[in-house]
């Protein structure tokens, strides 16, 4: 009997319709990525929801580590200047 | 866990605290957060558990494909049953984010070591059956289902959101098959009774055992897996339900079914809960044909899945070759 090997697993992005972004929806498992398209196209574009679909193996996917998002978040807090809400405007001064 | 930290009290200390502050905060835990291990447990057993019914709830419905009364009807019922595979596969990959591959949680329910919804062990006897299961087995799904989507789990609640979206789809068509019986002939009106007669108690088992005897009914709210007990659901599919059998002309099969004017909720008989456990333990009418289809499908099925593996690992050797 030979070893028995699942298909790999895939992230499914998918565009809602034209000029918006790809945004993931879910994953499946298929042996290479014509597949994974055609099983995303069956899965997650049933009732119209996609105009354009990415597919990208799961094991390529890289992502931040939740225990250390506050060390790695940290140099974005704080930063209140970087918000136009910040600044005052004087009175009278239009189109700022 | 082999990060060699588990041992240190403190730590695992302060990682329950944090993942029960989460909770209290109604934050979702995605995959990658610390969670305790019977919190993944009882997440990989529900959300599996929950995969399985939508791969063998297609096969009562699928026995009519064939033989569905008009060429739209049987377009609908195979929207329907591709639906229903949909769920399945957007819930294995729920739970596959938990760390348990999609293969060993077939193999289990192969194995008869994992439940699904103890419904799909009836049998679809005539056609009015396909009516009567999207008018009270999806309808009660739902009920069952709407909730999930708020649950603490994010890839379990997103997966509830699509289920959702597509299930009132369900409900509609088969309350529809019901309408159109139950309007036509005094034999259609009769089929349509019929189902009735054979699917109301088995769904409104569906919600499982009462709060008295649920055993995972506590643990679950803590944990914000569930959010409404199994009696609150079910009496909420009563009270849903009950009209609408009346505006379809059909008698719900309870002497005892009353409207409780103070309480503003309907009373029933008692259930049948030996019953219920009788077919939880495989002696339902068919426990055993059900899952020797499984096997047979996935048996027969496994030259596909070994083909395609194999042509794509040769195409994979080419382009890496100069
Ligand atoms: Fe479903
Ligand atoms: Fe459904």
């Amino acid at each position: 009997m030979k070893k028995k090997h699942e298909w790999p697993q895939w992230e499914v992005f998918v565009r809602s319709e034209a000029g918006l972004a790809h945004k993931h929806v879910g994953s499946l498992h298929a042996a290479d990525a014509r597949m994974a398209l055609e099983n995303a196209r069956d899965v997650y574009t049933r009732r119209n929801e996609g105009v354009s679909i990415w597919v990208v193996k799961s094991d390529d996917v890289y992502a931040t580590d939740p225990s250390e998002s506050e060390e790695f978040f940290d140099p974005s807090e704080g930063k209140s200047y970087r918000y136009p809400t910040y600044y005052h405007v004087p009175e009278g001064v239009k189109h700022l | 866990m082999s990060d060699g930290i588990e041992g240190d009290a403190s730590v695992s200390d302060e990682r329950e605290r944090a993942f029960n502050e989460r909770l209290d905060r109604s934050l979702k835990i995605e995959p990658t957060n610390w969670m305790p291990d019977a919190y993944r447990k009882t997440l990989v057993r529900q959300i599996s558990q929950h995969a399985h019914s939508e791969i063998v709830g297609m096969l009562p419905e699928g026995n009519w494909i064939t033989r569905a009364p008009s060429l739209q009807r049987k377009l609908i019922l195979l929207a329907k049953v591709q639906d229903e595979a949909g769920h399945g596969l957007y819930l294995y990959s729920a739970a596959e984010t938990l760390g348990t591959p999609r293969d060993e949680m077939v193999a289990a329910l192969h194995a008869g070591k994992a439940k699904y919804s103890s419904i799909f062990n009836y049998p679809t006897l005539q056609w009015a059956d396909v009516g009567a299961i999207g008018w009270l087995v999806d309808g009660a799904a739902i009920i069952n289902q709407i909730p999930i989507t708020r649950c603490s789990y994010g890839p379990y609640a997103r997966a509830m959101v699509r289920i959702c979206k597509e299930e009132s789809f369900h409900q509609r068509q088969g309350f529809d098959i019901m309408w159109t019986l139950a309007h036509g002939t005094p034999e259609q009106h009769a089929m349509a009774q019929d189902a009735l007669d054979r699917w109301w108690w088995p769904a409104v088992m569906m919600f499982g055992p009462p709060d008295t005897d649920s055993t995972h009914n506590e643990q679950s709210l803590r944990w914000k897996i569930k959010l409404f007990t199994n009696d609150e659901l079910r009496q909420k599919f009563i009270d849903q339900t009950v009209p609408q059998a009346e505006q379809l002309g059909l008698v719900i099969p309870d002497p005892h079914l009353r409207w409780n004017a103070e309480k503003e909720h309907y009373e029933i008989g008692s259930i049948d809960w030996d019953e219920f456990y009788r077919v939880i333990r495989g002696d339902g009418p068919c426990n055993k044909d059900r899952l020797q289809t499984r096997i047979e499908a996935w048996e027969e099925g496994a030259w596909v899945r070994e083909a395609a593996a194999e042509y794509a690992r040769k195409r994979g050797a080419q382009s890496a070759s100069p």
